[in-house]
């Protein structure tokens, strides 16, 4: 390196060799973008060879009993209208139980947490909570609630289910929330307000589709969650909306017959695959739309 | 006073000259002689250890527009917020000093502030409408503070979108969203949501400065009709603006008070040399 000129800053005197620096950085540059270009095709070849065969072999299963019929014993034409019904049944009981708690924790660290020591814990404590394995969340549940009262039961699986989506939903909340710029808080101080009509009355109601957005991933989360039903609400053959006991539902379902050598079980698997994956589908589309058009 | 009429020098005038100050000499010194509304008295500002804010007196003279002028971070918009106590908001600023309206120090820590922003409204430099109707925002701050009936509501959101000329362009989409309004309808919206709660002081933290010409224009009309029922301050970097709505103006430099003198004579003939030097854009 001269310390008097800087061949950077100096105007380019070799054409030849300006023209030899050009084709190598389009070399590189056809080189990178081909390398994008197979990873992303290896990505979609197998997301597309898991979604042809999902959809091939869960709708040659589909038929109408398995809407009406519950499980049965393997070879008598069961249906897996218990697991569904168990499903939609925890599920529905995690997100109302977790959704007001997940908004309010993502409310306090935004509105008045933000940048205190104590929110930054509450953060980071949440954030942990959001990528823990699913079967540790289980297994608490099942030390908590399995243990103590006697026995796997629907209601343990509901606490399971709760605790994955809240973190979900402090996230977005949080997330949602922070997107308000704070000349709107303080136009709302400035009229008088106190800071709880504040962010009742505005700030919720600015974020409100976001946060629904968050909340709807959330259900498409727990709704294929397996591991942290296996101990708690542990699946139940035969109809129940008894929360007090043994609960079935679709993935905890779809875990035991698909490995089951039974064909017609084996089917019912794929069909229950499709429907999870079909209802996430559904629920990210819902989420996406509500994004796009804003509060 | 009434406001200037001739809008196209105006906007000329921002455009281009420096310094064209017509029609303002007639506000002569002798106006501002009336009751002070607020009266700060040795006011020291600090956000955490830094001192923003020194030993600042002076008056907010009642229905008198004070002009509040000078280069970034001077002070002036920290001082608007002292006045509605804003920065209570924010745990790491404080005032100390006096801060007086209606024989009150509203520094004081058992003051209402609730109560003393609904006496001392504020418009901000972007128009921050909330997600809701037209009609809703107008009666937000109204319901904080008051329960009227529906009529009297309707009265009230009518009363407020007329002062802040509003109404001809709102009143027949009152249900729909106020976000749908363009950014100048918004900023009047905004001056309505202040004026629906009925302040005796309106605080403008640079009003016009996210806006065009026009809806400018429209904005100093409006501060110009409201200094008959208010009392006003409008913080601004446009000397013109100053020049065209103020009675009296005064210049911060680093946290001081320079000078503050009325309109016609701290444009023209001011005391101190820094506003001289300030005034004729050779710093700032």
């Amino acid at each position: 390196m001269s310390m008097t000129a800087n061949p950077a800053l100096t105007p380019v005197k070799d054409r030849a060799a300006a023209a030899r620096l050009g084709r190598r950085r389009k070399r590189a540059d056809a080189l990178a973008r081909g390398l994008s270009l197979a990873a992303t095709g290896i990505g979609l070849v197998f997301l597309a060879s898991i979604l042809a065969t999902l959809f091939v072999k869960g709708f040659g299963a589909l038929n109408l009993s398995v809407f009406t019929e519950v499980t049965r014993p393997p070879g008598s034409n069961g249906g897996l209208l218990n697991a569904i019904t168990g499903s939609l049944l925890q599920v529905a009981l995690a997100t109302v139980i977790g959704t007001p708690i997940g908004m309010l924790v993502g409310t306090f660290l935004a509105e008045y947490a933000r940048g205190s020591a104590f929110g930054n814990v509450v953060r980071f404590v949440s954030d942990i909570l959001l990528s823990a394995p699913s079967i540790l969340i289980g297994l608490f549940v099942y030390q908590l609630l399995v243990l103590p009262f006697g026995g796997f039961s629907g209601w343990a699986g509901v606490a399971a289910l709760s605790i994955i989506i809240i973190p979900i939903v402090v996230r977005t909340t949080e997330d949602m929330l922070s997107l308000i710029p704070n000349t709107l808080r303080e136009a709302v101080i400035g009229l008088g307000a106190p800071k709880w009509k504040m962010i009742v009355l505005v700030c919720w109601k600015s974020a409100v589709s976001g946060i629904i957005t968050g909340v709807l991933l959330g259900i498409a989360r727990i709704a294929g969650e397996t591991a942290p039903l296996l101990f708690t609400s542990l699946g139940n053959n035969a109809w129940s909306t008894d929360l007090s006991g043994p609960m079935p539902s679709l993935p905890i379902t779809i875990y035991s017959y698909a490995g089951s050598p039974f064909q017609d079980w084996i089917e019912l698997a794929w069909a229950g695959a499709l429907l999870i994956t079909l209802a996430v589908l559904l629920l990210n589309i819902l989420a996406r739309s509500l994004l796009r058009r804003g509060p | 006073m009434s406001p200037p009429s001739d809008s196209a020098t105006r906007d000329a005038a921002a455009a281009s000259q420096p310094a064209s100050f017509g029609g303002m000499q007639a506000r002569s010194a002798a106006a501002l002689n009336q009751t002070a509304r607020i009266a700060v008295r040795n006011l020291d500002f600090f956000y955490g250890d830094n001192r923003a804010l020194k030993e600042i007196s002076f008056d907010l003279p009642e229905r008198q527009v004070t002009g509040m002028i000078g280069p970034s971070g001077c002070g002036k918009s920290t001082l608007l917020r002292v006045l509605n106590r804003m920065y209570s908001l924010y745990p790491g600023q404080r005032a100390t000093g006096e801060v007086l309206m209606d024989g009150q120090n509203i520094l004081d820590a058992d003051v209402d502030i609730n109560a003393l922003r609904a006496k001392v409204g504020m418009v901000f430099q972007k128009p921050t409408p909330f997600p809701m109707t037209i009609y809703d925002n107008i009666a937000f701050g109204v319901r904080l503070h008051e329960q009227l009936s529906k009529a009297q509501m309707d009265e009230r959101v009518e009363w407020a979108l007329t002062r802040a000329a509003l109404w001809g362009e709102a009143k027949d989409r009152l249900t729909s969203s106020a976000m749908g309004m363009s950014g100048g309808q918004q900023q009047r919206l905004c001056i309505a949501r202040t004026i629906a709660v009925r302040p005796e002081v309106i605080l403008f933290d640079e009003p016009t400065s996210a806006l065009d010409p026009i809806s400018t224009l429209k904005i100093e009309e409006l501060i110009d009709e409201l200094k008959r029922d208010f009392t006003i301050a409008i913080v601004t970097h446009n000397m013109q603006q100053a020049a065209r709505c103020a009675d009296q103006v005064a210049f911060f430099y680093l946290g001081e008070l320079i000078e503050i003198a009325p309109a016609g004579q701290l444009f023209t003939a001011p005391r101190h040399q820094r506003t001289q030097e300030y005034i004729t854009g050779r710093f700032g």
